[in-house]
Order: structure tokens, then C-alpha cells, then sequence
């Protein structure tokens, strides 16, 4: 029986803050496909392409046959508990501070026997399924769950590093004046969430959102404006040593591309707004956040940036913004690399058109305000790099991975001329 | 004594005292909001650049950037549609002798303290003069509301029905661009019109009769309530901007003590 987690006790002044450890990084180049899965949530392992044998560790050519194709696959995660031990002490340190810490080997429906991390409630011999999650070293590690949920399992210590869960933690969502927010902020409560501090730019403009989370307990409104660079440093020196998780749905939409509108003014806005911006809260928040990786229950853990899912590909409606979306994942790509020594880790929502004033004109399927919080709350719950929201982003990432030209040629239609 | 010499004694005495129109340049100084789809002011923004550190180790100092019509600012002719064929219409071409000259102020603060919406009308024009006399030609013309006390929200005092300030009406200001031929115009408001100007016949009527007149507008002006009736001399010198429609600015009045 797991324990339910406890709030954690207001920090003690005179402990030093824990530093920061991490599990080994090192993979082969093979084994990255298990952490490019983990970073979606899929559990996959390689299949070769000639004689289908399943394989696991992940290795260069077919145990079987010898085959050098082989692809990663998405396979059934259930198994068979074998064996299981608990591990007391290690000579790594990320796992000295965390022992005891329960192994197992799994023999997998699928064929493998793998070697793998082992929840609090699975009973030796009983069915498990495996779950393939980012540790703090962001690579794929597999855990084995109960085949069947069990009451709290979700606050096992062991699956708890595995994810960026909301509940007990801090969490500063950027923008009050999206759209989006008043439901995210209700989700990441109902999710658990300790307090939700909202910020709010140009509070001399009213916003009815500002209504929407007046009368919600632990939510606090604070002025925050991502193109001023002077009122996030402030933010930051107010509440960045308690900022677990910060969720930047800061975002300047126009339709339009370069030219329709004949300007960079709002351009320039997009690029002030969702790029810079991004950058700003990122220099101010950034330091602190990595520092208190280690920091317990509540400690800092994930960055979250909701972009278009047309930054993988230009989509000429909304041509300029989506160039900004590219600016800003791109960005997010570096922020990974910069944030990674910490374990402080960077989840990218990729959404297609929201269901809100700028994409009024466009027909459905949209994303709605709710959708998006239940992505964002299930994504940071099960430790995602990558989450894709909606049909459309599924859809936009599936040909995109396909083949990106054709996308490209697609979504670049020209009309039909003489 | 030149006239020179005595403003300087006046200066060095007491006897003129410098009062300071401008509010500071602030990121989070409300500027006009327009509907969502129009371009909008940029807001004032400041990025150091480096600050006596390994980006410049003896020295500090700022990119800043805004829009032609941020904070206290100068309204030019060439700013409104009426005025854009307004010979000298652009900040870098207007004589400079337009730059300081006589004010007046009107004083609308206790009206305005009880009715955001007040609004300077012809019979408004017709007591001030009554009691503080005729408005000379050429002197700008200040609307006192005490407007610039408030902060943040009920500043800009925005609402569903869009921004509730003080301002003239079309009939006040042709009053006093055609009877009075006035240089200019300014308010303690976001902008010389009213908050509800929109709603007028022209929609903004202080900024379509003042600048297709080839008058000036200066708007967010601070401590009005420090200056007399008549007798105040201002210096509103707007940045030399290449065909610019407007300018932040540093208003300062001279007032005889």
C-alpha cells in the first residue's frame, strides 16, 4: 500500500537547500528511441524488420538474425512480475539519497525479459505493466506498475521522480489574459496543486479572467508582464525560490502573413511576446528553479511551454505567428540542453488552432480551454518532453514526422489560378 | 537688463519657479488601447545593455523603445487624417517658436471629480473667459481635471463600453481652434479626446479639428493643479523625429511666483 503523500512542513531556514543529483545519463545512440518514446509517453521497444524478434536492451542489429533494421515500435507494456529486490545503498549519488529503491527483472508478454524499476505495490509473480517515463537525467527508464491501479500508487517515491506531478507544488502560471488560463489554473488545482500564482500584465486594463480566478482559494494574482524585462526580474526576486513548475501561456496571436499585414508591428509583438518573452522569464526563473531540483516534495521540476503545433511546420494564415512558435521552440530545444545538468525538465505542448477570438474564423476541431488543461495536467503527471493536443496537432506532427516537405508543400497551397 | 537676464534672476530668486508637466516614463504607464485588430501603442520598455559589468565595465546604460505616442507625449498635425496634408505637419518641421509659448489652463477638476464623462463645452470656454478673460491667439489651452492623480485601472478607466475620461466636445474644441486660434491643446488624459470621443460627430473631435487645423496636442500631463489660469509659459519641445507623428517629451512650465 502506497502511503498518501503528505504536504510537505515550511523549510527549515537553517538546512542547506539539497543539491541537485542525477541518475547516469549515458545511452548509446540505440537506446535513445526507449527516451524519445518516454518523452511522449509510449512505451516502445526495437522490432527487426526482418524476422519481427522484440528486443530489449536496445542494441544495433537483431539478437535473433542479426539484422541491422531495426525500428522502434510501440509495443504491449504488460509483463509478468519475475523477481524483485530492494536496493539499501549505491555508489551513485542520485540514488544514496533516495534508497531504499525497489529492482526487478519482468519477463514481458511481448518476449524480452527486462531489468527495471518496481512500484511499491507490484507482488512478485503478479501481472505489471511497464510504464517507459523520463527519469531526472531526461532518458526513457521503465517502472513496473500494478496491472491494476492501487489506492495513492501515484505517490510512490519511485514513480514520483518519474514524473512532474502538480500536487503539493508551487506552480506560476505566466498570463492571466489568455484564454486558456482560467481553466488551466482550475485543473492544476483540482490536480493537487499547493498554490497557482497567476500573472497579470497591464492590470490598469480590466480582464474578465481576472473575475474567473478572484474567488478560487490558493491562487494569487501577481503583476507579471513577459516583455518587461524589469517586471519578471521582479517576479522572480518575489517568488522564484518557490516556483516549482511555470507554465508560460504568455501569447500574442494575430492572423496573417507577411503580406497581409505589411508591417512588423505585430510581428514584432509575437517575437517581443513568445520568443523574448520566453527568454526573459527563462534568464530571471531559470537559475532558481535549477537550483532546487533537489529540493523535496516540492521541489522544482518541470518548465512548460504551450506552442503551435505549426512550429514544426509554417502554416501562412497565421504565417507570422507561427514563425514566433518556431523562434520559441527552438528556443525550448537550447533551454532542454541548458536546464538538463539540473534535471529540471522542459514539456512542450503543441496544440493546433485554440477555440478562442483569433481562431474564430477557423472551423472546427479546436482545441478548447479544458482540453488544453487536461493535457497540460496529464502531461506534467506522467513526466512528458512532448505532448501533443488535439486532433489537429496529432495529425500536423504524424505528417510531419512522415515526411516534413510534403507538410511543407501542403500547408503552402496556392489557390487554384487561371 | 535683457528680458534674459531678468528670467535668469527670476529663476535664480524664486521668482519663476519651473514646474515639471511629465509623468515618468514607466513600462506599466497606461497608454491608449485600441480594438484588438489595430495596431496598438507600444508600451515603454527599457533593456539594460550592460551596467559597470563584463558587458561594459564602467559604464551602465539602456535600450529603450516606445511608440511616438507613449507617456507624456506631443500630438503633430500629421498624426490625424485631417492633418496630413498639414503643411509642416511632422515634428522635425514645426517652427520651433511653437515650442514655447503662454497657457491657460481651465479648471474642470471639481466637474470632472463628479462626472468622469465631463465635458468642456462652449459654455464651459465662456465662464473661464468671463472670470480670467479672453483666450489669447496662439496660447495653448491646458484642460485641468486633475485626471493625472489617478493611477493604474482608474486611469485609463476602461469598461465594456471602452475608457470613461474627461474631454472637450466637437462644438468646445472648433470653439477654440476657430474663435480662439489656439496653438494647441492638452489634457491630464491618455489622449486630448474624451474616453467616449469615439462616439462623437467626427469621432474624435479634438484630434480631427485641432490637427486639420495645423494645431498641437499634448496629452498625460502632470500637475496641472500647480499652475495659474493665465501667466504660465510652457516649453514642450517634442523629439526632431524624420517625419514623426508625435513624441515622448519633458513638459515644463515657467510660473511667476
Amino acid at each position: 500500500m502506497t502511503q498518501p503523500l503528505q504536504p510537505p512542513p515550511k523549510k527549515n531556514p537553517q538546512k542547506r537547500t539539497q543539491s541537485s543529483t542525477r541518475p547516469p545519463e549515458t545511452r548509446s545512440r540505440a537506446a535513445l528511441g526507449l527516451s524519445a518514446a518516454a518523452a511522449e509517453g509510449r512505451f516502445a521497444l526495437q522490432v527487426c524488420q526482418e524476422c519481427f524478434a522484440v528486443q530489449y536492451p536496445p542494441r544495433d542489429v537483431c539478437r535473433a538474425c542479426l539484422s541491422p533494421e531495426l525500428a522502434w515500435q510501440d509495443q504491449s507494456p504488460s509483463g509478468t512480475l519475475l523477481a524483485e529486490t530492494t536496493v539499501r545503498t549505491s555508489t551513485k549519488l542520485y540514488f544514496r539519497d533516495r534508497t531504499p529503491w525497489r529492482m526487478g527483472s519482468v519477463q514481458l508478454d511481448v518476449g524480452p525479459v527486462v531489468l527495471c524499476h518496481v512500484h511499491g505495490d507490484c507482488q512478485s509473480g503478479s501481472k505489471v505493466t511497464l510504464l517507459n517515463r523520463l527519469d531526472a537525467a531526461g532518458q526513457g527508464v521503465l517502472l513496473a506498475v500494478p496491472e491494476e491501479r492501487t489506492d495513492h500508487m501515484e505517490d510512490n517515491p519511485q514513480l514520483r521522480a518519474l514524473s512532474a506531478d502538480p500536487k503539493h507544488r508551487r506552480i506560476l502560471v505566466t498570463d492571466l489574459r489568455n484564454p486558456n488560463t482560467p481553466a488551466l489554473v482550475k485543473a492544476l488545482l483540482d490536480a493537487g496543486a499547493a498554490t497557482v500564482f497567476v500573472g497579470e500584465s497591464e492590470s490598469w486594463r480590466p480582464h474578465d479572467n481576472r473575475r474567473a480566478l478572484a474567488d478560487l482559494e490558493n491562487v494569487e494574482t501577481l503583476p507579471l508582464d513577459v516583455t518587461d524585462v524589469a517586471s519578471v526580474q521582479k517576479l522572480a526576486g518575489e517568488i522564484g525560490g518557490k516556483t516549482d513548475i511555470l507554465i508560460n501561456t504568455a501569447r500574442f496571436v494575430r492572423p496573417g502573413g507577411v503580406l497581409e499585414r505589411g508591417d512588423t508591428a505585430f510581428a514584432r509583438e509575437e517575437m517581443e511576446t513568445n520568443y523574448l518573452g520566453l527568454m526573459r522569464l527563462a534568464q530571471a526563473f531559470g537559475p532558481g528553479m535549477c537550483a532546487r531540483t533537489g529540493d523535496g516534495i516540492n521541489s522544482a521540476v518541470a518548465w512548460v511551454n504551450i506552442l503551435s503545433v505549426h512550429a514544426l511546420s509554417n502554416a501562412p494564415d497565421f504565417g507570422c505567428f507561427t514563425a514566433s512558435n518556431a523562434a520559441a521552440y527552438s528556443l525550448s530545444q537550447s533551454l532542454r540542453g541548458e536546464f538538463r545538468g539540473s534535471g529540471l525538465r522542459v514539456m512542450n505542448v503543441f496544440t493546433g488552432p485554440t477555440d478562442d477570438e483569433w481562431h474564430q474564423a477557423l472551423p472546427p476541431p479546436k482545441v478548447s480551454a479544458v482540453a488544453m488543461a487536461r493535457a497540460v495536467v496529464s502531461g506534467l503527471q506522467q513526466g512528458l518532453e512532448d505532448v501533443w493536443c488535439g486532433d489537429v496537432a496529432k495529425e500536423i506532427r504524424d505528417r510531419w514526422r512522415r515526411d516534413p516537405k510534403v507538410l511543407e508543400r501542403e500547408l503552402t497551397q496556392g489557390g487554384e489560378g487561371a | 537688463m535683457t528680458v534674459l537676464d531678468t528670467l535668469v534672476s527670476g529663476l535664480s530668486s524664486g521668482a519663476v519657479e519651473i514646474v515639471d508637466l511629465t509623468h515618468t516614463l514607466d513600462p506599466d504607464f497606461p497608454v491608449i488601447v485600441l480594438p484588438p485588430e489595430f495596431g496598438q501603442c507600444a508600451r515603454f520598455r527599457m533593456e539594460e545593455v550592460s551596467a559597470y559589468d563584463h558587458r561594459g565595465p564602467a559604464w551602465k546604460w539602456h535600450n529603450i523603445s516606445m511608440s511616438e505616442h507613449t507617456g507624456t507625449h506631443f500630438d503633430a498635425p500629421s498624426h490625424w487624417i485631417s492633418g496630413k496634408d498639414v503643411a509642416l505637419g511632422s515634428v522635425d518641421e514645426i517652427p520651433m517658436q511653437a515650442f514655447v509659448g503662454p497657457a491657460v489652463v481651465i479648471d474642470c477638476s471639481s466637474e470632472a471629480l463628479a462626472n468622469e464623462d465631463f465635458e468642456l463645452t462652449p459654455g464651459v470656454i465662456a465662464a473661464f473667459e468671463a472670470k480670467h478673460g479672453r483666450i489669447p491667439a496662439d496660447s495653448w489651452v491646458l484642460m485641468r481635471t486633475d485626471w493625472s492623480k489617478r493611477s493604474g485601472a482608474d486611469y485609463l478607466n476602461m469598461r465594456d463600453d471602452g475608457p470613461h475620461s474627461p474631454g472637450p466636445t466637437p462644438e468646445g474644441i472648433r470653439f477654440l481652434v476657430e474663435e480662439r486660434d489656439i496653438r494647441g491643446f492638452g489634457t491630464e488624459t491618455i489622449g486630448t479626446d474624451a474616453g467616449q470621443g469615439a462616439h462623437y460627430a467626427p469621432p474624435y473631435p479634438a484630434h480631427y479639428y485641432l490637427h486639420g487645423a495645423g494645431k498641437y496636442g499634448l496629452q498625460c500631463l502632470n500637475n496641472l493643479d500647480q499652475l495659474p489660469a493665465t501667466g504660465a509659459v510652457l516649453m514642450a519641445a517634442p523629439l526632431k523625429i524624420k517625419n514623426g507623428t508625435g513624441s515622448p517629451l519633458r513638459v515644463l512650465a515657467m510660473v511667476s511666483k
